[in-house]
């Protein structure tokens, strides 16, 4: 590719920009399923903004390697666009497709002054190409990296809500466990119990998997481990609100739990919880 | 030559682990520990690991098969004061240490074989 016929689709875009957006919004309305006022006119905006600074780049470059620096400005303007349609709930290849549609109304304007030059005309769309595509994948990208980032911001938030350890009573402990444990839940659950009994001095730890919607063979080894791990620091472990069909699985499986105590309900655990640190609760009315 | 305590207390024995456990201390202890067992005629034995923050298999082992020829020579050992990264390594290295009695420190510690005399 030349200096010219960069120089040339920069010039093309200049002065154009506007029939050039018109055209991008027409195409836009046939092809994404949600298209309001609102994301109209952002787009509009957006793409202004995205032409503006191709017309000022495109001839200071020959390369069209994002890593440049001289697409920095460019870059950030795609990672604002990306991360807008991400809150959007575009998805990653309405947002690219965005991009990839303003290729269209840019071949009509090389083709229409480019007739009598086929040679160049050859060469420009070739360039247009690379650079439209390199930026398209830009967006996706970025759009994948916003997503990711939410889903582990997701996850270190559910791992922080569900694992609180609660002290019932005197050297008694309950820790509620909700959702399903996987190893990485384990470890947290694990960690949070064991330091709680360090700090409260609790002989007894109740865990209660009422809000467990499944029990498989992991599952129930992640529980022994946590049992495990309490029992080594003396503190006794007891499994309650297991449901019936829970109590099924386990017997199916094949997992024993028969070194546990085992209870149907928290309050059944409990009862037995105070009667093993000694302590009682009797009924003044009575 | 470096050598782990081990403290009378009454028909107790306590063995208080401060420093860092290497094979062959963990050895010498265990020899140390069963002379004193027979010598002394000790009921109990209370293993205090509480500044005891690094474990791997075979200190872990160690621990469990001295609780066993403990058990042996009729004394109940009771370890005390576990850390919990130390209990959640030994968990995941599958040595959850059956047949020992735990408690988190000394005086439960006590409290727990005063109760079986």
């Amino acid at each position: 590719m030349s200096q010219d016929s960069t120089l040339q689709l920069a010039g093309l875009i200049k002065g154009n920009e506007a029939a050039l957006v018109d055209e991008l919004i027409t195409a836009m309305r046939n092809k994404l399923m949600r298209f309001d006022k609102a994301s109209e006119s952002e787009i509009r905006q957006q793409t202004a903004q995205l032409l503006k600074l191709l017309e000022l780049n495109i001839p200071k470059t020959t390369t069209h390697n994002l890593n440049d620096s001289i697409w920095a400005e460019t870059k950030q303007l795609l990672t604002e666009f990306s991360h807008a349609r991400v809150k959007q709930g575009y998805t990653p290849a309405e947002t690219a497709s965005i991009i990839f549609s303003l290729k269209e109304p840019i071949f009509k304007l090389l083709r229409a002054s480019l007739t009598d030059q086929p040679q160049q005309l050859v060469e420009e769309l070739a360039t247009t190409t690379a650079l439209f595509d390199s930026l398209g994948l830009y967006t996706i990208d970025v759009f994948q990296k916003a997503r990711e980032m939410v889903i582990s911001r997701q996850q270190q938030e559910l791992l922080e809500l569900s694992t609180p350890v609660v002290q019932l009573w005197q050297n008694v402990l309950a820790l509620p466990l909700i959702g399903t444990l996987d190893s990485a839940r384990t470890q947290v659950v694990m960690e949070n119990l064991l330091q709680k009994i360090v700090e409260t001095g609790a002989l007894i730890a109740i865990i209660d998997i009422t809000g467990v919607p499944t029990v498989d063979t992991l599952v129930a080894q992640h529980l022994l481990k946590t049992i495990a791990a309490a029992r080594l620091m003396g503190a006794d472990c007891i499994i309650s609100g297991i449901r019936p069909q829970i109590a099924q699985t386990i017997v199916h499986l094949g997992v024993n739990l028969e070194d546990v105590i085992t209870k149907a309900t928290l309050a059944d655990a409990f009862v037995i919880a105070l009667k093993k640190t000694g302590a009682s609760i009797t009924n003044s009315a009575a | 030559m470096e050598r782990i305590p081990i403290l009378r207390m009454g028909s107790l024995l306590l063995v208080t682990i401060q420093v860092d456990m290497h094979d062959r201390l963990a050895m010498t202890l265990q020899e140390d520990l069963t002379d004193r067992i027979v010598k002394d005629r000790a009921k109990g034995v209370l293993i205090d690991i509480s500044a005891l923050d690094i474990v791997d298999s075979f200190i872990g082992r160690m621990i469990s098969n001295t609780a066993a020829m403990a058990k042996i020579l009729d004394a109940k050992t009771v370890v005390v004061g576990m850390q919990p990264a130390v209990a959640i390594t030994l968990v995941e290295l599958g040595l959850a240490l059956e047949g020992v009695s735990t408690a988190l420190n000394v005086e439960r510690g006590i409290a727990m074989l005063a109760q079986r005399e």
